[in-house]
C-alpha cells in the first residue's frame, strides 16, 4: 500500500500529497493539533496575514445556508510581524510545508508583507485577491485584470518563493485572471475563493450578517467551483489548486481528474477537523482500488464528451 | 485537550413541549470537561444542517454528560428525533469554563430561560458551606426548567409561575430584603438583555459576575474567527468559542 505515490510537484514546490488545508480555515496552522498530526498534510495555508494587525468585521460574522456558510470575517488577523515571532516558530518544526498568505489593501502593502517574510523558513505564498469582506483591496483588486496583473507581477519580483495567486470566482471569466497571472509570472493559482452571497432575517428585516453580504462557502459551492477550475484549465497552461466544497476524498478526486494538480479542504475543516486525513487515505485506497501507481496518473485524467 | 469522538445517546428526557435534556456516554468528553465549557455536536451526517452546534455541559456524571436545548431550527430538531442507542460525531472540552479561585459564602445562580444549563454542573463545584441561590427567570411556566437545581426562586414574563417580570428584578427584590448575606459570586447565563440588567445590578452592589454567553459559531476552537465578542480590555473582540464563553461580566460589551 505504501508504494503509492501521492506526491505532486506545483513548479519547484514538491508536496508529499495534493492535499492542503485552505486559508482562514485551519487558523495559524497549529489549532486543530489535537485532532490529528499535522505532518500528514500535503501543505497548511495561515489565514490570511496583513502588515498590520486586523481587528475584523462586528458580530455577526458567520451564518448557515443550505450546505453551506456565509462568512463576513474581515480579515481578522495578528499581522505579519506577530505571526514571525508568535506563530512561525511551532510552524516551523511541522514537516510539511508552510503557504502564507498574504492579504492587504494596496499593491505595495503586498509587497511589503512578502519582503518581510522573504527570510523566513516558509515555503511558498499564497495572495489574497479575493476576499469579498473588507472595503480596500479584496475583491476591488481580484475583479480588476490590471490590478491583478500588477501585484502579481511585483509580489513575483520580491521574491524567489513560489507565488500562488487566490482567485475570487466573482467574475465573469475566472480563466482570464489566471492567464494575466501566469503571464506576470505567478507558479499557480488557487481557485476558488467564495462566492459573494447574503442572507436576510425575515423578522428584523435585515440582513443576518452585520457586513450584509458574505462570502458563500461549503458543499453548496463545489459544482460551480468545480467548472470555474475546468474553465482555467481549458484555456490557460498554469497548474491549478481546486479549492470549493470539498468534504471527502470523492470530491477531492472530482478536482483531480478535471486537472488540478492540489486540492484545499476549507469550510469543512470546522465540520470535521479531521476531514483532510480522512481524505488523503480515501484518495490512496482509490488508487489502490482501481490500479493506480502515481497520484499523477489520475492528475488531468479526465476525458471530456466531444 | 479537545477530542473529537462519537458519543452515543444513552438517555433522552423531555421536559416540557419543546424543552429536552440528552444525556451521552463518552470518557474522552467527560474526563476533563469543566463547568462553563461546551461541546459542539454534529447533529447530521448530511449537509443539511452543515455546521455542527454548540452545548454547554449540563451536567457530568461519571463518563455521561448531558444538554439541555429547545427545538428551534433543523439543528436541534435532528437531536430531538435521536434514538437512544445513536452515535453523534462530538469535540469537546471546548472553551474556557468557570474560575473558582475566589472565596465566597454564597452563590448565585442567574439562569434566563434554557441559560439555566451550565449551573447544574456548575453546582457540583460549590463545596463546602457555600450556598447556591438560584434564581430563573422565562417567558411563561412551559419554559422554566429546574432540572439539577436547588434553593430556586423563578420570575416569569406573564405571571404563569413565580414573580410576575424580568429575574434580575426579583433577585434586586431580596437583595434590598437583604435575604442574602456575606460574599457573593454571581454567575450568570441567560440572554442579552438579561445579561445586561445583570451587569447593572452587579455594579450597582459591586458584585464579582461571571457569565456565560453565546454567539453563532461553526468551529469551536478558534479557526474559523466567527464568534467575536466585544471586550473592554483588549484590542477589539475576543472570540466566544476559546477566549469565552465565560467572562467576567466587567470585561465585555453587551
Amino acid at each position: 500500500m505504501n508504494d503509492i505515490n501521492l506526491k505532486i510537484k506545483i513548479g519547484g514546490l514538491e508536496l508529499k500529497n495534493p492535499v492542503m488545508v485552505a486559508s482562514g480555515t485551519f487558523g495559524y496552522g497549529l489549532e486543530s493539533k489535537d485532532f490529528f498530526d499535522l505532518n500528514r498534510l500535503g501543505a497548511i495555508i495561515t489565514k490570511s496575514l496583513s502588515l498590520k494587525p486586523r481587528i475584523g468585521n462586528p458580530p455577526q460574522r458567520i451564518v448557515e445556508t443550505p450546505s453551506g456558510m456565509l462568512n463576513a470575517i474581515g480579515l481578522a488577523n495578528i499581522g505579519v510581524e506577530n505571526f514571525i515571532k508568535e506563530k512561525l516558530p511551532e510552524l516551523k518544526k511541522l514537516d510539511t510545508k508552510i503557504i502564507v498568505n498574504i492579504a492587504a489593501s494596496s499593491v505595495d502593502e503586498y509587497v511589503e508583507c512578502v519582503k518581510i517574510l522573504n527570510y523566513e523558513d516558509i515555503d511558498a505564498f499564497e495572495i489574497n485577491v479575493s476576499c469579498p469582506n473588507v472595503k480596500e483591496g479584496g475583491l476591488e483588486f481580484g475583479r480588476d485584470l490590471k490590478k491583478v496583473g500588477e501585484i502579481t507581477n511585483k509580489v513575483v519580483a520580491s521574491t524567489n518563493k513560489p507565488v500562488i495567486i487566490k482567485l475570487t470566482p466573482n467574475v465573469t471569466y475566472i480563466s482570464q485572471f489566471a492567464k494575466v497571472a501566469k503571464e506576470e509570472g505567478a507558479t499557480a493559482v488557487s481557485a476558488i475563493n467564495t462566492f459573494v452571497g447574503m442572507a436576510v432575517n425575515i423578522f428584523t428585516r435585515r440582513p443576518k450578517l452585520s457586513h450584509n453580504t458574505g462570502g458563500l462557502s461549503g458543499p453548496a459551492i463545489k459544482p460551480l467551483a468545480l467548472a470555474k477550475v475546468y474553465e482555467i484549465l481549458q484555456n490557460v497552461d498554469i497548474p491549478v489548486i481546486g479549492i470549493g466544497g470539498i468534504t471527502n476524498s470523492e470530491d477531492a478526486l472530482e478536482f483531480l481528474i478535471t486537472g488540478a494538480k492540489a486540492i484545499q479542504v476549507g469550510t469543512h475543516n470546522f465540520v470535521d477537523p479531521s476531514a483532510p486525513v480522512k481524505i488523503i487515505d480515501g484518495i490512496r485506497d482509490y488508487l489502490q482500488k482501481f490500479g493506480f501507481n502515481d497520484i499523477n496518473q489520475i492528475i488531468g485524467s479526465l476525458q471530456v464528451n466531444q | 485537550m479537545m477530542y473529537q469522538t462519537q458519543a452515543e445517546v444513552i438517555d433522552k428526557k423531555v421536559l416540557t413541549d419543546q424543552i429536552i435534556l440528552l444525556t451521552f456516554r463518552s470518557k474522552l468528553l467527560t474526563e476533563e470537561s469543566k463547568p462553563g465549557q461546551f461541546v459542539n455536536i454534529r447533529v447530521s451526517e448530511t449537509c443539511y444542517p452543515y455546521l455542527r452546534r454548540p452545548f454547554s455541559y449540563c451536567d457530568v456524571v461519571g463518563d455521561t454528560f448531558k444538554i439541555l436545548f429547545t427545538i428551534s431550527g433543523q439543528g436541534t430538531k435532528a437531536l430531538a428525533n435521536a434514538n437512544i442507542g445513536s452515535k453523534f460525531d462530538i469535540i469537546g472540552p471546548l472553551g474556557k469554563g468557570f474560575s473558582f479561585d475566589e472565596n465566597f459564602d454564597s452563590a448565585i445562580f442567574v439562569g434566563g430561560g434554557l441559560g439555566i444549563a451550565p449551573f447544574p454542573f456548575l453546582s457540583k463545584y460549590i463545596s463546602g458551606n457555600k450556598k447556591i441561590f438560584t434564581y430563573i427567570g422565562a417567558k411563561n411556566k412551559d419554559y422554566v426548567v429546574t432540572y439539577g437545581l436547588e434553593n430556586i426562586k423563578i420570575a416569569t414574563d406573564d405571571g404563569s409561575l413565580g414573580y410576575k417580570g424580568n429575574v434580575v428584578e426579583l433577585l434586586k427584590n431580596d437583595f434590598q430584603k437583604n435575604l442574602i448575606k456575606g460574599s457573593i459570586k454571581v454567575f450568570g447565563c441567560g440572554p442579552t438583555p438579561m445579561l445586561r440588567a445583570l451587569k447593572l445590578f452587579c455594579e450597582e452592589y459591586n458584585l464579582n459576575c461571571e457569565v456565560s454567553t453565546e454567539a453563532a459559531m461553526a468551529c469551536g476552537f478558534g479557526i474559523c474567527q466567527g464568534c467575536p465578542i466585544e471586550t473592554f480590555n483588549s484590542n477589539g473582540y475576543k472570540l466566544v468559542c476559546k477566549d469565552g464563553p465565560v467572562f467576567n461580566i466587567k470585561d465585555i460589551i453587551l
